[in-house]
C-alpha cells in the first residue's frame, strides 16, 4: 500500500500528462483531492478487474455500500463494552508491566515485566491507537475515546500521523507516481526504483528499522519530501519538528528516566532501563511485521494514475481490495494486529470498528468471490516471509523471474512497476 | 492542593501519554481528566413516568444554585447523548434530577437508570433562581416545569422561618402531579408554603385558564405583590408572560421570571438545504441539500479542516451546534447538539449552525 503525498504528479514516465496538466501548476498550496465520479469508470481499469463492467462495478459498490450500513446500523452498546475492555486489559498490563518491572533485578519479574509491557504497547498501538486514530469510536461520543482527543504511546504525535495515514494514505492506496518515496532512498522495496550500489544493505537496513519502526513513522509524518518541493512550508515544518520533539522528551521520560529511577530504590535501576527499551523494541518489530504483511506479500496490487482518474465508488473499493493482503490466525492474533490483519476490509471501511471486520471479511471475500476478484491473505509466517524474500531480492538488480505462484490470479497481465515506498512502511494500517 | 497537583504532574510523567486519571479510572469511574461524572446513588419512582436520579459528582462539579438546571449524559447503545435537565434536589444536597419519560433520551434515563450508573455532567448553569433579598413568591408550574422550583422550594421553605411561598401547580392527574405528597407535607408543616394543585383531567376540572386574571385571583389574590416564576410548556409559558404584561401592574417587567425546557431546535429534515451559519467566523451562507457543508464553507471563505473529502478520513469534523445535517452517503438526517459532523459528506436539512 503505497501512501502517498498529495500533490500534483510529475512522473518521469510522462504516463500521467493528462492529469499533470489539470493539476500541476506549480502552487505552495495543496491541491484539493479529486471527488469519486457518480458513474463510469476510469479510463482504463486495473487488469484484476478488467473483466468488470461499469455496470459490474457500481452493483459491487451498492454491495460493500449496503454492508457498511449494515455493520453501521447495529453498531452498539456490545461494541462499546469491546472497546472499553481492550482498553482496561491494556491500562492493567501497562500498569502491572512497568510496576513489575521495579523488581526487575530478578530475572522472572524482568521477563514478566517486559512481556506485559510489550504487550501493552502493542495493544495500545495496535488494536487501540491506530484504530481509535481512524475515528472507528468515534460514533460513541465519547471524548475519551475520540480521534479528535486520542494521544498515543508512539513518538510521532497523532496529529501528524492523522494526517499522513488517515488522509494521504487511505485515499491514495497503492497509486503509484502519487509518492514521492518519502524517505526511500535507503531501501529499495520496489522493482521499478532504479538499483543503486549501496541498495546491497537493504536486508541490513531493514533490520536496524524494525526495531526501530516508529522513528521511520515518525520521519515519515514530517514529509520532509513535500517540505523539500516546497509543497509544506518551513514554518509547518517547524512546527511539527516542535511538536515531535515535545513528544519525544516526553516519551523517553517516561521509558527512559522516570521508569528506570522508580526502580532504583529496589536495586532494578539498570534492569527496567533494559526492560522498557526491550518492550518497545518488541513493539516495533511486530509492527513492523504486520505492516509489511499488509503491505507487501505477493498478489498486492499497485494501480497507475490512469486506473483511478475517474474512478467511481466502485473502483475505490476494488483498489482497496486489491492493494491489500490480509493475514490469516487465531482471534487472538487478530487483535494483536489490531485486526490489520483484515487488511482489505480495514481500507474498503477504514472507520467501521475493528472488531466487527472478521464479519465483514467473510462478506467481503464472497463478493470477491462473486466478481471474480483476488483475495489475497495468508498466515504470519508465509507473509512476513515473502515481504523479507522482497527485501533481499531487491537489494540485487532486477532480474527476469517468473510471476509468484499467488499472483498468478491477481495479475492477468504483466506485473505492473511496482513503486512501494517507505511511505507504505510508514502507515501502520 | 498544590502538593496534588505536584503528584499528579510526576504521575503523569509515568503515564503519558495518559493522564495519571486515566489510570485511577480503572479502579475510579468517576475519575475522568477529560470529561466530568456522576454516579447514580438513588433513583427514585415519583409518578408512573417520572423518576429522580440521585447522584454523586466526581470532582469538578460546582454546587447547584436552587432552580439551576445542568447537562446530562447518558450512554444508550453505546453512544453517549445529552440533554438538559433541572436539578431538583435541595441546595446543598447531592444532586438529583427528576425525569419524565417523554422522548428517547429521557425514556432511557427514566425508566433504565439504576443505582451505580455513571452519568456524564456538565456543571451546573442557569439564572432561573431564587431572589437575593426575600420577598413573597408565586411559582407557577406545569407538568415537569416543577423541577426546578421544587429545587426552590426544598431549599428555602425549610431553612427559612420568614418564607412567604405560594405554589400553583398544574398537572393532568393527582398521580401524574410531581412530588404531590411531599409538597402537602411541606405545607402542612411549614406556614410559609401554600400548595394549589391544579388537576387538568379530573372530573369536572379544565385547563388552568391564563388569559385573563379570574383563576390566577382565586387561587392567589395577591399575585401581583409577589416576585413570580414561571415553568412549564411553551404555551402555558406565553400566556403567563402576556397575563403579567397585560395585568400584572409590572412596568420595568421585573416580576415574572420564566424558565424554559424547550430546546432551540431548527426545523426540516428534508433535502431542501438550508441556511448555513459559521457562528466563530460569522458567516452566513444559503447551502441546497446536495453541498456538502465542506465545500459551502470554503466556498464562503471559512477556513475549514479537510481532508480526504469523501467521508473517510474524520479530519473534517466541525461540531454541530443546531439543526440537522443529512448524510449524503446514506441519506440519513441527524444531528445532536455538539455532536461532530464530518462536513465534507454532509449537507444541511434546514437551518444549520457549526461551531467554526
Amino acid at each position: 500500500m503505497t501512501a502517498t503525498t498529495n500533490r500534483p504528479t510529475t512522473t518521469p514516465s510522462g504516463a500521467t500528462d493528462a492529469i499533470g496538466a489539470v493539476e500541476g501548476t506549480p502552487t505552495t498550496s495543496r491541491p484539493r483531492k479529486p471527488i469519486l465520479a457518480a458513474s463510469g469508470g476510469p479510463t482504463k481499469r486495473p487488469s484484476a478487474a478488467a473483466h468488470l463492467s461499469d455496470e459490474d462495478v457500481e452493483r459491487l459498490g451498492t454491495e460493500l455500500d449496503a454492508l457498511r450500513d449494515r455493520i453501521i446500523a447495529t453498531r452498539g452498546a456490545a461494541d462499546a463494552a469491546y472497546i472499553r475492555r481492550v482498553i482496561r486489559i491494556q491500562r492493567t498490563l501497562e500498569v502491572g508491566g512497568r510496576a513489575t518491572l521495579l523488581l526487575s533485578k530478578r530475572k522472572t519479574a524482568f521477563v514478566a515485566g517486559t512481556a506485559m509491557l510489550s504487550v501493552a504497547k502493542i495493544l495500545e498501538n495496535m488494536e487501540i491507537g491506530h484504530n481509535v486514530l481512524h475515528g472507528q469510536w468515534d460514533w460513541m461520543r465519547d471524548p475519551d475515546i475520540h480521534s479528535t482527543t486520542w494521544e498515543w504511546d508512539f513518538v510521532t504525535p497523532a496529529a501528524a500521523w492523522k494526517h499522513t495515514h488517515n488522509d494521504l494514505h487511505h485515499t491514495w492506496t497503492n497509486v503509484l507516481g502519487k509518492d514521492k518515496d518519502v524517505g526511500y532512498s535507503t531501501l529499495r522495496m520496489a522493482e521499478d526504483q532504479p538499483w543503486r550500489p549501496f541498495n546491497i544493505l537493504n536486508p541490513a537496513i531493514n533490520l536496524v528499522l524494525a526495531p526501530f519502526f516508529e522513528w521511520g513513522i515518525a520521519i515519515y509524518d514530517l514529509e520532509l519530501e513535500a517540505v523539500k518541493d516546497g509543497e509544506k512550508s518551513k514554518e509547518d515544518l517547524k512546527r511539527d519538528l516542535k511538536a515531535m520533539g515535545r513528544k519525544v522528551v516526553r516519551q523517553f521520560t517516561k521509558d527512559y528516566a522516570a521508569t528506570p529511577l522508580a526502580a532504583v530504590p529496589f536495586g532494578s535501576g539498570k534492569q527496567a532501563l533494559i526492560g522498557t527499551f526491550t518492550a518497545n523494541a518488541i513493539r516495533n518489530v511486530w509492527a513492523h511485521s504486520v505492516i509489511f504483511c499488509g503491505h507487501f506479500p505477493d498478489g498486492v496490487d499497485t494501480f497507475t494514475e490512469e486506473e483511478i482518474e475517474g474512478e467511481t465508488r466502485g473502483d475505490w473499493y476494488i483498489r482497496q481490495m486489491l492493494g491489500s493482503a490480509n493475514i490469516s490466525g487465531s482471534r487472538l492474533m487478530h487483535i494483536m494486529t489490531g485486526n490489520l490483519s483484515h487488511q482489505i476490509e480495514h481500507h474498503c471501511f477504514p472507520d467501521l470498528p475493528s472488531n466487527r471486520y472478521h464479519e465483514v471479511a467473510v462478506e467481503v471475500r464472497e463478493i470477491c468471490q462473486r466478481y471474480g476478484l483476488p483475495y489475497t491473505t495468508g498466515p504470519l509466517p508465509k507473509q512476513v516471509y515473502q515481504a523479507w524474500a522482497k527485501v533481499f531480492r531487491l537489494a540485487l538488480p532486477n532480474r527476469p523471474r517468473p510471476l509468484p505462484k499467488n499472483a498468478a490470479k491477481a495479475v492477468n497481465a504483466p506485473v505492473p512497476p511496482r513503486r512501494s515506498a517507505l511511505p507504505m512502511v510508514a502507515s501502520v494500517g | 492542593m498544590t502538593q496534588i497537583r505536584a503528584l499528579r504532574r510526576v504521575a503523569s510523567l509515568l503515564t503519558t501519554p495518559l493522564a495519571p486519571e486515566d489510570i485511577i479510572n480503572l479502579v475510579n469511574p468517576l475519575a475522568s481528566a477529560r470529561q466530568l461524572r456522576g454516579v447514580v446513588t438513588k433513583v427514585v419512582r415519583e409518578t408512573p413516568d417520572s423518576t429522580s436520579i440521585h447522584f454523586r459528582p466526581g470532582r469538578g462539579w460546582n454546587a447547584h444554585a436552587a432552580g439551576q438546571w445542568a447537562r446530562i449524559g447518558v450512554e444508550i447503545d453505546g453512544v453517549r447523548h445529552w440533554r438538559s435537565y433541572s436539578l431538583s434536589a435541595a441546595v446543598g444536597h447531592d444532586p438529583a434530577i427528576t425525569v419524565t419519560a417523554i422522548g428517547f433520551v429521557s425514556t432511557a434515563l427514566a425508566r433504565r437508570t439504576k443505582v451505580g450508573d455513571i452519568l456524564f455532567l456538565d456543571t451546573p448553569q442557569g439564572d432561573f433562581v431564587l431572589p437575593e433579598h426575600p420577598r413573597p413568591l408565586l411559582m407557577l408550574t406545569a407538568g415537569s416545569g416543577l423541577t426546578p422550583v421544587m429545587s426552590m422550594i426544598r431549599t428555602l421553605v425549610p431553612r427559612r422561618p420568614d418564607a412567604d411561598v405560594v405554589l400553583i401547580h398544574s398537572a393532568r392527574t393527582r398521580d401524574e402531579a410531581l412530588f404531590h405528597d411531599e409538597l402537602l407535607e411541606l405545607a402542612d408543616q411549614f406556614p410559609g408554603l401554600t400548595v394549589r394543585h391544579w388537576f387538568t383531567r379530573e372530573e369536572g376540572s379544565r385547563r388552568l385558564d391564563l388569559s385573563d386574571v379570574t383563576d390566577l385571583e382565586t387561587l392567589c389574590p395577591d399575585w401581583r405583590e409577589r416576585a413570580a416564576y414561571a415553568c412549564g410548556p411553551p404555551d402555558f409559558l406565553d400566556a403567563a408572560t402576556e397575563l403579567w404584561l397585560r395585568d400584572g401592574d409590572d412596568a420595568t417587567h421585573q416580576n415574572l421570571t420564566i424558565e424554559r425546557f424547550a430546546p432551540v431546535l431548527l426545523e426540516g429534515s428534508g433535502g431542501e438545504g438550508g441556511l448555513l451559519t459559521f457562528e466563530k467566523s460569522d458567516k452566513e451562507v444559503e447551502a441546497g441539500g446536495d453541498v456538502p457543508l465542506l465545500e459551502a464553507g470554503e466556498d464562503c471563505g471559512v477556513v475549514m479542516p479537510s481532508g480526504c473529502r469523501m467521508g473517510i478520513c474524520r479530519s473534517c469534523l466541525v461540531p454541530l451546534v443546531a439543526g440537522k445535517v443529512r448524510d449524503l452517503r446514506t441519506g440519513e438526517v441527524h444531528g445532536d447538539e455538539g455532536e461532530l459532523i464530518q462536513t465534507c459528506v454532509n449537507a444541511a436539512a434546514g437551518p444549520v449552525h457549526l461551531d467554526i
